[in-house]
């Protein structure tokens, strides 16, 4: 069995979710080959190549990868992939945008989203918003699965020192084009990637309020979430979304302030290990899931919290 | 230009499903059935380029049991002219429903076809995608903005750092996501006028589409439950907690 990962990057860095879905391929077992696709990514390729348990490395290189635009990229990852034994991407938007895409070239079923690897063809996934989980199991030559990062602890980024290998195919289907991308800029830690993340939902009451919790998350070193219903009132923008339907986290500490808890967020965030809620309302769903939940104004305990820590 | 609009008969979003005590799936029986609320704003997108005078056609198209009819009733209230049901009473795989639409898009000739980023119940976000792979056409997925000018369409898509946007030849497909649009409400005349609309049956023999599965759902579980905790009285009490109890910060 060989499995063949695809790298989450931007050309210049590897994405950490990469080893996450490295992880689900140790799991499976097998030799472990990572593509990297994608323009002047020779920094990528390195930093692949010391991915502990990565056999080889394929790079791609080609402006038509530049901006991962599927349309090019999925009949890469088809054609490559067909000697493969597993196609492996993580859930990230770009991986959830490919990945089906190689599937249905490759005429077989997706597996979406895998928490757990029973063994190298039944996987485990959520369905309805987490409230089920159901274990799939795929008789294709070819399994074509998206990682969902949470479910895999990172393998380590360093100790390896796979060979390095250029793919020649170039695929352009001229369909599409790259227009533009206005992506936020943060000093703080990445949402998904963060040990501690603090969230903010209706409660907050408008966005300059989330100034309290930026000020809590410098403190803890923490990101900085939302619940849809603060990103739907345009307190904050969509990328900061906690939710089945925004980003799937599971930090240290989370962290849940003026969030009610809708089913649909706590799909996003019940695998978080130490949950805090604080909300007015004692009722809030929130405290059901809460290791630590304290019924207060938030106003008046964030400001507090930010000067205890 | 004519724009197809493919819907899924889901549970509705506010039901908290159960699983079944065989573990072979979730309990449906006398469960409220709606429209999967991504599927929601397809339609509105495309009734809202039709009232712009962009799309002159709107065909909604639902892969599913003969009860998703009523979804279709649903889409044509909203201002869609006319529906196609595939029939089919199986579970079906995202890509056997892509393998469908695939069909009914050779058919109808649509320059635009948009539908939901995922459903609901399954979860998959994938029919999109694969629909555009079967047809060789563009796509863009996760969708806050269509602008339709001439021969392509402009997609702004929400991706995880933010906002990209990408041009794409027509015809092309294109997935919703939930700040595309806010979808309205069916008002009565509307339904009322819905019911003589259009609506066709076709099954997926009759397509010549073969609906068979990689995939086998082995058992179908309640997540594992996490339990309330404790209440603490105090912040000074919650950050104590957390540095010596929970050791987390």
């Amino acid at each position: 069995m060989t499995i063949l990962v695809i790298a989450e990057h931007d050309n210049k860095v590897l994405a950490p979710a990469t080893l996450n879905t490295v992880a689900a391929a140790v799991k499976i077992g097998g030799d472990i080959h990572v593509l990297v696709a994608g323009q002047g990514a020779g920094a990528v390729a390195e930093a692949a190549a010391k991915i502990a348990g990565v056999a080889k490395v394929l790079v791609a290189d080609n402006a038509a990868y530049t901006h991962q635009l599927p349309e090019n990229v999925a009949p890469l990852v088809a054609e490559l992939g067909k000697g493969y034994s597993h196609i492996l991407a993580a859930a990230t938007s770009n991986g959830k945008n490919i990945l089906p895409r190689v599937a249905a070239q490759l005429d077989v079923d997706q597996i979406s989203e895998i928490i757990s690897v029973e063994s190298a063809d039944t996987f485990k996934r959520p369905i309805y918003a987490g409230n089920a989980i159901a274990t799939v199991q795929s008789n294709a030559a070819v399994k074509v699965i998206t990682v969902r990062a949470t479910g895999f602890d990172p393998v380590a980024a360093e100790g390896g020192s796979a060979a390095v290998e250029a793919v020649a195919a170039a695929h352009d289907a001229g369909t599409s084009s790259f227009v533009g991308e206005e992506l936020a800029k943060s000093d703080r830690p990445e949402l998904t990637a963060a040990k501690i993340v603090v969230s903010g939902g209706r409660g907050m009451q408008n966005g300059d309020n989330f100034k309290h919790l930026y000020a809590l998350a410098d403190k803890l070193g923490a990101a900085v979430g939302a619940s849809r219903a603060a990103v739907d009132a345009g307190f904050v923008p969509n990328d900061m979304q906690v939710g089945q339907t925004g980003k799937i986290v599971a930090p240290q500490l989370y962290i849940a302030v003026g969030i009610s808890g809708a089913i649909q967020h706590l799909a996003g965030m019940k695998d978080s290990k130490v949950i805090v809620a604080i909300n007015k309302d004692e009722e809030a769903p929130i405290f059901q899931v809460a290791d630590y939940g304290l019924v207060a104004d938030l106003f008046e305990a964030i400001p507090e919290f930010e000067k205890l820590v | 230009m004519k724009v197809l609009v493919a819907v899924k008969r889901v549970v509705d979003y506010n039901v908290k499903v159960r699983v079944k005590a065989d573990n072979s799936g979730v309990d449906l029986a006398n469960v409220k059935m709606s429209m999967n609320p991504f599927c929601e704003i397809a339609v509105e997108e495309a009734v809202r380029l039709k009232e712009k005078g962009v799309a002159t056609e709107i065909v909604v198209v639902s892969i599913g049991p003969s009860t998703a009819q009523e979804q279709l009733r649903t889409a044509l209230a909203l201002g869609a002219d006319r529906a196609i049901l595939v029939e089919s009473a199986e579970d079906l795989t995202s890509l056997a429903v892509a393998k469908l639409l695939k069909a009914v898009v050779d058919k109808e000739q649509p320059q635009l076809v948009i539908l939901g980023k995922q459903a609901i119940d399954s979860d998959n976000n994938q029919t999109g995608q694969m629909l555009a792979a079967l047809s060789g056409y563009g796509q863009g997925t996760f969708a806050s903005k269509v602008d339709i000018s001439g021969d392509s369409v402009a997609v702004t898509r929400e991706v995880d750092g933010g906002a990209q946007t990408v041009s794409l030849k027509l015809p092309a497909i294109v997935t919703t996501d939930l700040r595309l649009n806010e979808p309205r409400y069916a008002s009565l005349p509307n339904i009322m006028k819905a019911k003589k609309k259009p609506l066709e049956v076709l099954t997926p023999d009759a397509l010549g589409v073969s609906t068979a599965s990689t995939n086998k759902t082995v058992k179908v579980e309640a997540p594992a439950a996490r339990s309330a905790g404790i209440k603490v009285k105090s912040v000074a009490e919650l950050v104590e907690k957390l540095k010596n109890e929970a050791k987390v910060i």
